[in-house]
């Protein structure tokens, strides 16, 4: 062992960096142990303690370069690494200087808002139970929410339209599936062109089937608004469809507003419609339930009620008779199968004769994506339907536009293809749509199904089929 | 006009919205922090969330705080500053007695007993609190004080009093004793018996003096300007220290004192890069208790730590301490000392990380990330991590290479709970033993379970204010 001292006069680092150099000098190989370190009392003390003797004239403005060397250990070696050290270290650039990407929705509205421009619209899709935190973040910015999530608490539903509504912000959701704002479609989306109707919508394929068919008759939309299928319960009490109706009552190019959801609770449709009384832009309802219009009915009156032509809902491919005796509803959309369940048992359709399954549903989900980005699972059960001899006919939906699946026919056609029991699909889609509704269409229609556009008409067509092969 | 969505969640989804064209921010979201026992936070986050007081509550905290101006307006020794009584320790962090006390807090105490004249030598001193009849231990923030490391204090010591002109209301800190062998960091041997001595019969008069003889320094204008000039005032305080000779030392010179002693006084100060911290720490707790005891508020208003355990205490829950284990800081180490030598965090000092300086500040001091290998740009990212987790900017206390964008300030337990992001402390490190003192510098993060604790108190607080409206 030996050891070597130096005093650097005018020489001067930091003393973390002088710490950093120490720990790079000390693993140089014949090193023992090394401290370079302005010659501080405190720093001198700690070299004493080491065994280094600092010569008595070392002053704080002086570097001392302390090195104990293994036996065979080269001092030119370590010296140069120290003044490698010192020269070099941290001049390279580590790390990254890239801002990293916001955490919370509160950060990112702050990071927009240093930017100026308007209040951002904020697109919650996180897991329900952390849904209503990031709602409320964009609700306190100003900013409107669409919480596209579902399995959010009623209560917290309840808590954030209320905050919502003595501010005037809109709480789309939670569980809305599809918004068409300032032209760009939310969620699950069909391409639509700007137009005199304003859709509020307590379900997002029942609004999807509204904007297809209106896109088949050549009328636009100005906005379709999401409320959430609960919005118009008794608990909720339409807070979020009250907002919607009055941004859209507010917006000269908005001509008619269709609601779409389920029959309101009693208090709530009073309510409401003292309330669409009061706007004077006129309010129809498209509301889904037995003994009332179906969503293709109140689309036709709402194109009369326009002034507009009601077009004949496009039908293509021929399908077989059917087969068994069964109607085997396999749906996407929950209002899909709704309106198949209304029509099916209006036509007096017994219940052993039909199975109607939402795929959407919470059950299908739970840690799944939906069904209209992930067909797995409904593909699964096409294949033993198919394969059951008391399947008469397969009715199922094809949803289209923003956020679905790329190519649904893709992996639904194949599957179709050869099968025993009639095939009637629904597409819902717009012409616009990313995946090319004509595209869709063919491909199914190659593949034996018979397709509409018109969710009722296909419905019907199925339990004519059902009838015929009963017969 | 493009649309502009943040999208927070499903890829796709956002994907779908850049397919059209709109501008869209993506949100980085990751489940929340689970709780010690595993449990998850989203419904407590909910709660929390949801409060209707917490926004209102949040904002009049952070309000609060950032109104406080914090002067200092005398040096007094603690027995007349605070009240405090012989057989009295203060120390840092939440409360902790004898036998669960480590090692630098027991050296600490000990060396302040014999300072007090209680006990002859430290080693009668360990039976003298191992029995307690005679002393009684009880944290700095208890009694309007904060104390760096083991943070003790004896009513002799001598105290900073810091002041806000507009409430009266007052903090308190000893003098710093520099670094190395210091009872702060649990030596106690002669020299810093010694060292203590001299300050409570030399030093803590002269500042008094200069003190009482100068205008009120505004410790918080001075943090300011430290800012732009390196410091993150917690463990670089080099500029205060000398802005703070440059202020007093007209008045200490003509304070007609013995020349000696002032040379040995400036000399002292001068030579202590650390001294300013035990202004910058006060300052910080007299503008963090402004905004304590709000209903609602989930900003907290305390991180401190006595060697054992980390604590935090939030605005909404009162005088709760929110405890868990203190961590080992993550550094470099003086001489040959290493990891084994270290003990766990402790100290009030984080009060400045809570204010907004220290860790949160880093960006303006890049050396400090180099304790552990950092570059400037970690030291960037750091500040920026921060803004993450705190309810805003303080405007007083900017930091030139980010814009002059002020600290961000204000720690939310919600968004650490969201986020897992925790608040990044710069630290001294103490030996493990008591009487070795400093063995090293680093940084250290808080035990993340603090924070699901503090959540679940204010969500169950809140809660309770539900039922009764609902009662009402």
């Amino acid at each position: 062992m030996s050891d070597h001292v130096e005093l650097r006069s005018g020489a001067y680092a930091d003393s973390v960096t002088l710490l950093q150099i120490s720990r790079e000098v000390q693993q140089v190989p014949g090193v023992a142990t090394a401290q370079v370190a302005m010659a501080t009392p405190l720093n001198v003390e700690v070299l004493e303690r080491m065994g280094f003797d600092v010569p008595g004239e070392a002053s704080v403005n002086q570097m001392v370069v302390a090195v104990r060397l293994e036996d065979g250990g080269d001092l030119a070696t370590a010296l140069a690494a120290v003044d490698a050290a010192l020269a070099g270290n941290g001049r390279t650039a580590v790390g990254t200087s890239e801002e990293a990407p916001p955490r919370t929705t509160a950060a990112a509205l702050r990071s927009t808002r240093l930017t100026g421009g308007p209040d951002p619209l904020v697109l919650v899709s996180v897991p329900g139970a952390s849904a209503a935190v990031e709602a409320m973040d964009a609700l306190e910015s100003g900013s409107d929410v669409m919480v596209f999530s579902d399995n959010v608490p009623v209560e917290q539903e309840l808590a954030l339209k209320r905050y919502a509504a003595t501010r005037g912000l809109l709480v789309m959701g939670p569980d809305c599936g599809t918004a068409v704002v300032g032209g760009v479609g939310l969620g699950f989306a069909n391409v639509v062109s700007p137009g005199p109707v304003g859709i509020v919508a307590a379900s997002g394929t029942g609004c999807q089937q509204v904007l297809a068919l209106l896109d088949h008759a050549g009328v636009g939309v100005a906005t379709a608004y999401g409320v959430g299928g609960r919005d118009l319960s008794a608990e909720v009490g339409g807070l979020a469809t009250r907002t919607a109706l009055a941004r859209l009552d507010r917006d000269p190019g908005v001509e008619v507003v269709v609601l779409i959801s389920k029959p309101p609770a009693d208090e709530v449709a009073r309510e409401l419609t003292a309330y669409t009384e009061s706007l004077d832009t006129p309010v129809r309802l498209a509301l889904l339930g037995a003994g009332r219009p179906d969503l293709t009915a109140s689309t036709e009156e709402l194109l009369r009620a326009l002034g507009h032509e009601v077009p004949t809902w496009p039908v293509r491919g021929t399908t077989r008779p059917a087969a068994g005796t069964r109607l085997h509803g396999l749906f996407v959309g929950g209002t899909m199968k709704q309106e198949s369940e209304v029509l099916v048992t209006a036509a007096g359709t017994d219940a052993e004769r039909y199975a109607l399954v939402d795929f959407g549903d919470d059950e299908y989900t739970t840690g799944r994506a939906h069904p209209m980005i992930d067909p797995t699972l409904r593909l699964e059960r096409l294949a033993e339907v198919a394969a059951d001899a008391a399947t008469g006919v397969v009715l199922m939906d094809v949803v289209l536009g923003h956020g679905a699946e790329a190519d649904p026919a893709a992996s639904l056609a194949p599957a179709i293809e050869g099968i025993l029991p009639p095939v009637v699909i629904t597409v819902v889609g717009t012409a616009r749509d990313p995946q090319g509704l004509d595209r869709q269409v063919d491909a199914l229609v190659a593949a034996g199904a018979e397709v509409h556009l018109s969710h009722a008409g296909a419905t019907r067509r199925a339990i004519e089929i059902l009838g015929a092969g009963h017969d | 006009m493009t649309e502009h969505v943040v999208s927070v969640g499903v890829d796709l989804l956002a994907d779908a919205l850049a397919d059209q064209a709109a501008a869209v921010t993506r949100v980085d979201w990751r489940p929340p922090l689970r709780s010690a026992d595993g449990l998850g936070t989203e419904a407590d986050l909910a709660t929390v969330a949801l409060d209707p007081l917490r926004a209102d509550a949040n904002a009049q905290a952070l309000e609060r705080m950032l109104a406080v101006r914090a002067m200092l307006v005398d040096v007094l020794p603690a027995h007349e500053a605070i009240g405090l009584e012989r057989g009295e320790f203060l120390h840092a962090g939440p409360p902790i007695a004898w036998d669960r006390a480590s090692g630098p807090l027991r050296g600490a105490l000990m060396g302040g007993a014999v300072l007090e004249g209680l006990v002859d030598t430290p080693e009668e001193a360990a039976a003298l609190f191992e029995g307690g009849l005679h002393v009684r231990l009880e944290p700095c923030h208890h009694r309007r004080a904060v104390g760096p490391m083991a943070g003790v204090v004896t009513p002799s010591m001598w105290m900073f009093v810091l002041e806000d002109p507009a409430t009266g209301a007052r903090t308190h800190c000893t003098l710093n004793e520099g670094l190395g062998k210091v009872l702060r960091y649990g030596a106690y041997a002669p020299e810093v018996l010694t060292r203590l001595r001299w300050m409570g019969d030399v030093l803590g008069p002269l500042l008094q003096r200069a003190v009482r003889a100068s205008e009120p320094l505004d410790v918080t204008a001075i943090l300011g300007q430290m800012l732009q000039m390196g410091d993150e005032a917690h463990n670089r305080n080099r500029a205060g220290t000398l802005m703070f000779l440059r202020d007093l030392a007209p008045a200490l010179v003509a304070s007609g004192a013995d020349p000696a002693d002032m040379v040995e006084a400036l000399r002292f100060v001068g030579g202590n890069d650390h001294f300013f911290l035990n202004l910058a720490m006060p300052a910080c707790k007299l503008a963090l208790d402004a905004a304590r005891d709000i209903p609602g508020s989930t900003m907290v208003v305390a991180m401190s730590r006595n060697g054992t355990d980390f604590g935090i205490q939030v605005s909404g829950t009162g005088d709760e301490w929110f405890t868990g284990p203190a961590q080992i800081a993550d550094g470099l180490y003086l001489g040959d000392y290493g990891p084994d030598d270290a003990n766990p965090d402790i100290g009030d000092s984080a009060i400045t990380e809570t204010a907004g300086l220290g860790g949160f500040a880093m960006a303006t001091a890049p050396a400090i990330v180099r304790f552990v290998g950092g570059s400037v740009p970690d030291a960037l990212a750091t500040t920026r991590r921060m803004q993450e987790i705190t309810l805003g900017e303080n405007p007083r206390w900017s930091i030139p290479v980010l814009e002059f964008a002020g600290v961000p300030t204000g720690i939310d337990v919600s968004k650490v709970c969201r986020t897992g992001i925790l608040p990044q402390i710069n630290t001294g490190m103490a030996g493990r033993l008591a009487g070795v003192g400093q063995v090293g510098a680093g940084l250290v993060t808080p035990p993340e379970e603090i924070f699901p604790k503090a959540l679940s108190r204010l969500a169950e607080l809140a809660r309770a204010r539900a039922d009764a409206r609902t009662r009402a």
